[in-house]
């Protein structure tokens, strides 16, 4: 149905291809999962399938890609559409028109298809994405996990055999996930669709491939097998595959299901062991704050000495957004050396907390106290030596045209020594050239620049809102070591997240949301066990044992 | 599975603005604050009761604020400036400010009387009403969906402009968003120095969505024309061409004194190259239509309502002056002249013919089709 054949790419002013020596097929109603770590050209790929590399973003295509027959040389994306249905990284960024209906049907008016088909598919999709109740509702009043499931509706109305798919779950809860991929192996199952999708996330996605391509490195041809083969040579893995290569299971487990039954004699080895902590513990000794800066000791913080033990303190929040209660009577401390994860569904009012401990977001009610002060009465230069934010998007933080450029801003704007975030950035990324536009990093480097910048002024609160989106899992372990050196040396940490591995990984406590209350506030383990939404797999795989990361078992078995 | 929440067929948007511009005109015909008081109220009562939820039709508060800017600027300039109005009834004396020679008839400051006041009053309550009559169309009519009635040629232009709108929206929560990014890295997020520094990195913001946005669409068959003969092609480049030049030479020709004969008739056949040319275009479009709204029997309704407010006052305004414009010289109480007042209540039909606007689901995370509650566990017998 997709056919590469010996494709490179190289864009325009670029040394060399991005990806070169493409060559495989993917037969009629496979699912096949694209993999590799960050900047590897997954995207390209995907945009070759629909037409976009090269006609749209510019580039030399050398070698041929065809579709249902059709080369796409000869064929621009809008010749494609009948064929092919594409959906982004952001569905938002998908959407042109502004109900589900219309939007469900922009597509098919585009195709040019008659009124009564057009009519009947849009029924027909309503009802294979459950999204018949929303019909007529504003697309921006969605839940992320609503938009994606329009988004990829959008494109099934023209009857696509081939979808294709970029990191449809990266920015999606648990349980959004699983609603997504269990409408796409609806699709793959009873349509025939042909699915090439590419995810960050495998250990939400590995399961339903039917084949997985790995693109190992930049410019490195692509290795096409069975999902159990190639994520035995895989650099990028989930954790339940990793389990798998520490316990010597062949061929690998996939699934929780797989691993689990075969993880009767670990859980036997283990029972004896005991769980060493995912992160040291919070040093039951306070740990030591932050030297005082200068301003300080000339503006003594009238709270500091009122909640010593606490990094923030939360009393009875409640936040208002419009008409919407966002948070309602959160309760919430985190000490010093302490690491929280926040989680809960898209919507649940996790980035409204992270952003009223900040002050962007005035309480209704209630109090809150970050660093020793009242976040939203402090004067932002002041805040920034109490509680540092890395946003959702880092990139909100980078104003400057170079690296150097935006280290400098960081030290004025903290008041730190001149070199403070440059020397931070040295440690944390090395090898970034100075003279690099902040735009040309990738996600994990961009990221790692935004965290240098906040933690100049070295905040004693640092709070990360979703830092792990798009970021492939050696950028990941990369920022799960800084921050749990950030931990040890007294910064209190909270972040918000979906990714369940990720808080498995470095909290302490995690706490829940739901709906702006919390409704869990307890130790990882526990909380996490609890509930099989938010348990890593691991724990599914050694329950009711409290293993939480393959790194616990390996320390354990060593 | 057809959910209750479904779209009832909502009524055409351009009866909507037909409506809202009957009630607009009617509006221009009379200064009786009376009338435009009840026209005001009626169109606002339509508004609330037949507005949707939806972002579009928030702009009628905007709309209602303008209106009130226009009334009370009105006003002021009355009250400054002086009023043409003869008037006996002095409310109060302002300081006047000795102009120079060359400025002579223009007054500043003096006397207020009450005639130049009410005067001023029932001027810019005219206004006001044709403004808000305005607002009250945006908020009911689906500008998208009025887009959906556009000739095929024109489409893709509009869904561009439909496009462009949506941005402005995103330009702000761009703005909002990149401020609130300035405190976090501590410096102040007010003032204009805070406005102008995040300019570039909104800008850069929005090109990125409009380039991801073109791909999505490309994609989706934005774009996706039919084979035509060539002579069509070349048929419609010119019609279409000659049309607009045709256009332009009449209303030069109109407009200027010399070329009062042939103005008109160049004009006129402009138009009609430009509406074939048009007409031809759209057979290069191969888009259909999914639902479109059809001007049915309610539609016409809405629409004559309106128009009947319209004609009604302009018939009053011929028959009966002095009705519909209150004299403020003597200054007497307006009246509420009857059968004018019975015909714009004739507005507050389409909240008769209309459904209800649906009521969306509170809430960002509306139930979804997985939270259907458990069903009932069957009662157990005692064994």
């Amino acid at each position: 149905m997709i056919r590469f054949e010996d494709v490179s790419v190289t864009y325009d002013g670029a040394a060399g291809p991005t990806v070169r020596g493409v060559d495989f097929e993917v037969p009629e109603g496979e699912l096949v999962l694209l993999v590799g770590p960050s900047g590897v050209g997954k995207s390209t790929v995907l945009g070759a399938v629909s037409g976009l590399v090269p006609h749209f973003t510019g580039g030399t295509l050398s070698g041929r890609v065809t579709v249902a027959g059709r080369d796409t040389r000869t064929h621009k994306p809008r010749e494609l559409a009948d064929v092919v249905g594409t959906v982004g990284q952001d569905p938002l960024s998908h959407f042109v028109t502004d109900t589900v209906e219309d939007e469900l049907a922009y597509g098919m008016e585009s195709l040019g298809l008659p009124p009564q088909v057009m009519r009947r598919r849009v029924e027909e999709t309503l009802d294979l994405l459950g999204l018949a109740p929303l019909r007529g509702r504003p697309i921006a009043t969605l839940s992320g996990g609503q938009q994606q499931r329009v988004a990829i509706g959008s494109v099934l109305t023209a009857h696509p055999r081939v979808l294709v798919l970029d990191e449809p779950t990266s920015a999606l809860d648990p349980a959004a996930a699983e609603e997504v991929l269990a409408v796409l192996q609806r699709l793959v199952h009873d349509l025939g669709t042909t699915v090439l999708m590419a995810e960050h996330r495998l250990e939400r996605v590995v399961q339903y491939a039917d084949r997985v391509v790995l693109l190992a490195g930049p410019g490195a041809a692509p290795v096409l097998g069975p999902p159990a083969e190639v994520m035995a040579v895989s650099p990028v893995r989930p954790p339940v595959v990793e389990l798998g290569a520490l316990a010597g299971w062949t061929p690998l487990p996939l699934t929780v299901r797989d691993a689990r039954r075969r993880a009767a004699p670990l859980r036997d080895r283990l029972a004896h062991l005991s769980v060493p902590d995912p992160a040291p513990a919070p040093a039951a000794l306070p740990a030591p704050r932050p030297a005082p800066t200068s301003r300080w000791r000339r503006r003594p913080a009238s709270g500091a000495e009122a909640a010593p033990g606490y990094a923030a303190e939360v009393r009875g929040l409640a936040v208002r957004r419009g008409r919407v209660q966002a948070l309602r009577q959160v309760d919430l401390t985190v000490s010093a050396g302490e690491t929280i994860a926040l989680m809960g569904r898209n919507g649940a009012g996790k980035s409204t907390l992270l952003g009223a401990l900040v002050g962007l977001v005035e309480p209704a009610a209630g109090s809150v106290r970050a660093g020793g002060a009242v976040p939203h009465r402090t004067p932002p230069r002041d805040l920034v030596r109490r509680v540092g934010l890395v946003p959702q998007e880092p990139r909100d933080l980078l104003y400057a045209d170079t690296v150097a450029a935006e280290c400098r801003a960081a030290d004025e704007d903290a008041d730190a020594a001149p070199g403070t975030c440059r020397a931070l950035l040295a440690e944390l990324l090395p090898g970034v050239g100075d003279d690099t536009h902040p735009r040309d990093l990738s996600e994990g480097q961009r990221l790692t620049l935004a965290l240098a910048v906040v933690l100049t002024a070295r905040p004693p609160l640092l709070l990360l809102d979703e830092p792990t989106r798009g970021l492939d899992y050696a950028a990941k372990h990369r920022l799960v070591a800084h921050l749990r050196s950030l931990a040890a040396r007294g910064h209190a940490i909270v972040l918000a997240t979906h990714d369940v591995e990720l808080a498995a990984e470095l909290a302490h406590r995690v706490v829940l949301l739901a709906d702006g209350e919390v409704i869990a506030d307890g130790p990882t383990a526990e909380v996490a066990v609890a509930s099989p939404a938010f348990a890593p797999q691991v724990a599914k795989v050694l329950a009711p044992q409290q293993w939480l990361t393959v790194a616990q078992v390996r320390k354990a078995l060593a | 599975m057809a959910g209750s929440t479904g779209r009832a067929a909502p009524l055409h948007p351009g009866a909507w603005w037909l409506w809202a511009l009957g009630l607009g005109t009617a509006a221009t015909r009379t200064t009786n604050p009376l009338l435009l008081a009840l026209l005001l109220a009626v169109s606002a009562y339509v508004v609330t009761a037949r507005r949707p939820d939806a972002p579009w039709a928030r702009s009628y508060g905007a709309f209602v604020k303008l209106a009130l800017a226009v009334l009370v600027i009105r006003l002021v300039f009355a009250v400054v400036l002086g009023s043409p109005i003869p008037g006996t009834h002095v409310l109060v004396t302002l300081p006047e400010v000795p102009l120079p020679d060359w400025a002579q008839g223009i007054r500043l400051g003096g006397r207020v009387t009450a005639e130049g006041l009410a005067f001023a009053l029932y001027d810019g309550l005219k206004l006001a009403a044709l403004l808000v009559c305005v607002g009250a169309a945006n908020a009911l009519a689906n500008p998208s969906r009025l887009l959906k009635s556009l000739p095929a040629a024109l489409y893709e232009t509009g869904v561009a402009v439909v496009v462009a709108l949506t941005f402005a929206p995103h330009l702000i929560a761009d703005v909002h968003r990149l401020r609130a990014a300035r405190r976090l890295r501590g410096r102040p997020d007010q003032g204009l120095r805070g406005l102008l520094h995040v300019g570039l990195p909104v800008l850069e913001g929005a090109l990125e969505r409009s380039v991801a946005l073109a791909a999505a669409m490309d994609c989706r068959g934005y774009g996706r024309a039919a084979e035509v003969p060539a002579a069509v092609r070349r048929t419609t480049a010119a019609l279409t061409l000659g049309g607009l030049l045709g256009v332009c030479a009449g209303t030069y020709g109109v407009l200027t004194a010399e070329g009062g004969a042939y103005g008109l008739p160049v004009l006129a056949a402009g138009v009609a190259a430009a509406l074939a040319g048009l007409w031809l275009g759209g057979r290069r479009s191969v888009r259909t239509r999914y639902r479109p709204d059809r001007w049915d029997a309610r539609a016409w309704l809405v629409a004559g309502s309106g128009a009947a407010v319209a004609a009604l006052l302009v018939l009053a305004g011929a028959r009966d002056p002095a009705g519909l414009h209150p004299g403020v010289v003597p200054l007497v109480a307006p009246a509420l002249p009857l059968w004018p007042a019975a015909a714009c209540l004739l507005g507050l039909l389409p909240v008769l013919v209309t459904p209800a606007p649906d009521t969306p689901v509170a809430g960002p995370a509306g139930p979804g089709p997985d939270s259907v509650p458990d069903p009932e566990p069957a009662v157990r017998k005692p064994s």
